[in-house]
């Protein structure tokens, strides 16, 4: 029994040949196993997919609500032929899932976007025993290693109250869903003030209220009276929202970014917003590496990133460690 | 430090020139004043001491986060920026040195780690590092290293000197020019009123700059009422005799005492204290005209002349201002008057000391035909400054402009540069210069040429040394060399972020001379676009 009948890299995307079907495919496929609801994962046209049963609301807002889903729950056994699979969380947004395949005792997970920091709208990261590891690395350096959300909060307040001091909104923009979510959760702990949405969050944030998510109240931004002022708002926004006209009706703002990206002092001078606030969904280089201890995988395979680094380093730490490979373009929505 | 890490965030953290001006004010209220003087220092350009090499960091990181060497130097290569990958990538200090004031590193800590043996040296770095947070640990790894930039101007900072202490800025500006020491008295004494007597003992004035004239002269009214000189191309610098002590400040701030021992003579020699405005040549006393700027560099470059160099290149103060005269502050006078007793100062003045002549024309067109002369005069130009117009402070524009000859140039700043081709591959021969818009540089020029092969080399150490970002080939230095650029015109540009392309750029000189403050702005290019 090897793993390459469990896993491998196919045009479509990850391939289980010995349960004959796909995960995260790029193009529709017969059967697909789906780990979240982000556009470079979740695309819509194949015949079946498996979900897990926290993401099903997202899931149809993405796949569309005629897909023929199955919805299971997280760690709920179920067979792909010869195959059987089971969901586990991965923390990295609502219903966010690592799948395990297991065939003759052999195991594999993949893992699926992740993170191990805190995350009040997703169950935490579960760590799953087995024998290959697939791991993303979309932030597979040392320099990564994310600050405590609470002093990011701390930060993200101090410069709402300066905007609203300065009488100038404050836009932020972050990826429409997972991060926009979690920042309404993590601000809901701290404060009870209203903050106003773009429009491409609307649906996504009632699904996270749906979900049982406690987030900070919002209103629409479309929903307020033509030229009012939003001095002192806080406006949360999709990155592709930055220099288009609708950003015109908040005249002169303050705008900020939300990502792991921001980590790096020249990647927030070079974007041209004016602050930058490291809040990513995916694991930071502690995390790569705690969470490849914890599978006390022998075969780990690295992928959805730059994966040089983290490989050798982990060969060099004695791990069967090497990049898969895989035909998956980038899309912004999860890349940070 | 944390307060002073605070600010440095703050201010690297925003665009907005308010909100900057607003910090730094806001931080200035707060901090100790041994810490705020520190911070004015800093803010303000101020010189910092190399106290560790790139290589020790190297070490000291390789060792503290027991990575392997090339994944330090991958990260390093990510981030661009050394003592950012150091903060980055060790866990964050356990706190135990955030409430170490600023002063207390400045004075203390950072001296005594210079005079350590590298390994011992590598050890203390190692120390701090584990006992402060990221954003500390960088920027005491600027401190250390030299390179810490603020993105602030001399300008704003002055500004915001100004909010806090409720002194007039060119006031500030004049007690801030010249070597400034950090220290809570010459702090207080930024802030405090102004005296009636105020010499500031050595210091020079603020200096006043002309703007590039893009528009037909006539369009300046009468032309009598304007006094025009040549543009002399030398370094601009004030002239200081008080008590009869004498001083030499270039317009970059730097003292030039000792290096023109034939001024300072010149000047001992007058008949009474006085501050000219004027600028160094090295002159030419056969056919009585400057020499080309490159021997002037021979000059600057020496800080005690021998008497061959004295002989062979004899510099000469040519001086069109009279700022101050026996103790009296003369910038309120007009022109004429300040002239007028200029040029009875230096009637019976030494040699070196020389009066910039008022040329003789009588009206715009005659002007514009000896301006054809110009580099026959070995000059830039013209001068046009307006005969009733007090002696201003900084680039106001109005009252004195540089009506330069073609081509135009401009002093710009380097901020990228790429390994060339051919002859020249493997050193860095592209580079990207950039102008002031607000306090930003902006790139708006590219140039290849112009460098001879030593000072090709010379720059490529220099980058190699100054990296602060690279992408892929392309290199961001810090923005610390001023060049001086010719060009043909400037156009209207839809690639370049800055709005315009200066159309074949070629490098004159390298301005060591200058700061990078000294460099020109964006406004005055676009008006050329436009004009
Ligand atoms: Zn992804
Ligand atoms: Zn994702």
């Amino acid at each position: 029994m090897r793993s390459e009948e469990l896993i491998q890299p196919r045009p479509e995307g990850p391939y289980c040949p010995a349960g004959d079907f796909y995960i995260d495919p790029l193009r529709p496929v017969a059967r697909a196993v789906v780990t979240h609801a982000h556009a470079d994962h979740a695309r819509s046209g194949s015949g079946h997919y498996d979900v897990a049963a926290a993401g099903l609301g997202l899931m149809r807002e993405r796949l569309g609500q005629d897909a023929a889903i199955t919805a299971r729950g997280y760690g709920e056994a179920f067979r792909m032929g010869p195959v059987t699979v089971s969901l586990h969380p991965a923390g990295h947004v609502l219903g966010s899932a690592q799948v395990r395949m297991e065939l003759d005792g052999r195991v594999v997970v993949v893992s699926g976007d992740y993170k191990r920091d805190p995350d009040p709208t997703c169950a935490p990261f579960e760590p799953v025993p087995c024998d290959l590891f697939v791991t993303e690395c979309t932030f597979g350096l040392p320099v990564y290693r994310w600050p405590p959300m609470e002093r990011v909060i701390d930060d993200l307040l101090a410069w709402w109250d300066d905007c609203a001091r300065r009488g100038m909104p404050a836009v932020l923009f972050c990826y429409a869903l997972g991060k926009a979510q979690r920042i309404l959760a993590e601000l809901a702990a701290r404060t009870g003030r209203t903050v106003h949405l773009h429009g491409a969050m609307l649906r996504l944030v009632e699904q996270y209220r749906q979900a049982g998510v406690t987030m900070v109240p919002t209103v629409p931004v479309s929903e307020s009276a033509r030229g009012r002022d939003f001095a002192g708002e806080l406006v949360l926004a999709p990155p592709s929202a930055a220099g288009s006209t609708w950003m015109k009706r908040f005249g002169k703002a303050s705008t900020g970014f939300a990502s792991g990206w921001m980590q790096i002092r020249g990647n927030r001078h070079r974007r041209g917003y004016d602050r930058g606030f490291v809040v990513s969904d995916h694991a930071d280089w502690p995390g790569l590496l705690a969470s490849v201890a914890q599978s006390g995988a022998r075969q780990v395979r690295v992928t959805h990133g730059d994966s040089d680094a983290l490989v050798r380093y982990l060969r060099e730490q004695g791990v069967d460690a090497a990049p898969l490979h895989l035909p998956r373009e980038r899309d912004a929505e999860s890349g940070g | 430090m944390q307060r002073f890490a605070g600010l440095y965030a703050a201010l690297d953290g925003t665009t907005s020139t308010l909100a900057k001006r607003e910090a730094i004010a806001g931080y200035l209220r707060d901090a100790p004043a041994a810490d705020a003087a520190w911070a004015v220092h800093v803010l303000a350009g101020g010189k910092l001491r190399r106290l560790a090499t790139a290589t020790e960091l190297r070490r000291a990181l390789a060792e503290a986060s027991s990575l392997p060497d090339w994944l330090v130097e991958t990260s390093h290569q990510q981030v661009g920026d050394l003592a950012e990958t150091i903060a980055l990538v060790l866990p964050p200090g356990d706190g135990s040195l955030d409430d170490r004031p600023l002063h207390a590193w400045m004075e203390h800590d950072l001296p005594a780690l210079a005079k350590l043996d590298p390994e011992r040296r590598v050890a203390t770095l190692q120390a701090w590092w584990s006992a402060l947070p990221p954003g500390q640990v960088f920027l005491l790894n600027k401190l250390i290293t030299g390179a810490l930039r603020v993105g602030v101007s001399q300008r704003l900072v002055v500004q915001a000197l100004s909010a806090w202490c409720g002194q007039p800025t060119d006031l500030i500006a004049h007690r801030l020019s010249g070597e400034w020491r950090p220290t809570p008295a010459a702090l207080a004494a930024l802030a405090a009123p102004a005296q009636t007597d105020e010499h500031l003992a050595d210091r020079p004035y603020p200096f006043f700059l002309a703007s590039p004239l893009e528009a037909d002269p006539a369009s300046l009214g009468d032309r009598h009422d304007w006094l025009a000189e040549w543009k002399w191309d030398g370094i601009r610098a004030q002239l200081i005799r008080r008590d009869g002590r004498c001083r030499l400040w270039s317009r970059g701030e730097e003292r030039l005492d000792g290096r023109f021992p034939e001024i300072e003579q010149a000047a001992a020699a007058l008949g009474g204290d006085a501050v000219l405005d004027g600028e160094l040549l090295a002159w030419d006393a056969d056919v009585d005209r400057p020499q080309p700027f490159l021997a002037l560099q021979k000059r600057i470059g020496k800080r005690l002349p021998g008497p061959k160099l004295l002989a062979n290149t004899p510099v000469r103060f040519m001086a069109y201002d009279l700022l101050e005269h026996a103790g009296a502050d003369l910038r309120g006078q007009p022109l004429d008057a300040r002239r007028a007793r200029l040029a009875a100062l230096l009637a019976g003045a030494d040699a070196p000391l020389m009066l910039s002549p008022a040329l003789d024309a009588p009206d715009w067109p005659a002007l514009a035909a000896l301006r054809q002369h110009s580099r026959e005069a070995r000059t830039e130009g013209l001068m046009l400054k307006r005969r009733a117009a007090p002696y201003r402070v900084g680039r106001k524009r109005g009252d004195w402009w540089k009506w330069k000859i073609d081509p135009h140039t401009l002093d710009a700043v380097l901020l990228y540069a790429q390994p060339g081709h051919g002859r020249r591959a493997g050193l860095f021969t592209d580079y990207s210069f950039g102008v002031w818009d607000g306090d930003e540089l902006v790139t708006v020029a590219k140039a290849y040429s112009g460098l001879d092969d030593a000072e090709i080399a010379r720059l490529d150490r220099w980058i190699r040394a100054h990296t602060t970002e690279r992408f892929g080939p392309v290199r961001a230095v810090e923005p610390l060399q001023v060049f001086e650029l010719a060009f043909e015109a400037v156009q209207p540009s839809g690639r370049h972020k800055s709005g315009v392309a200066v159309r074949f750029p070629r490098i004159v000189r390298w301005r060591t001379d200058k700061k990078p403050t000294d460099a020109d702005r964006l406004d005055d290019l676009r008006r050329l676009a436009t004009g």
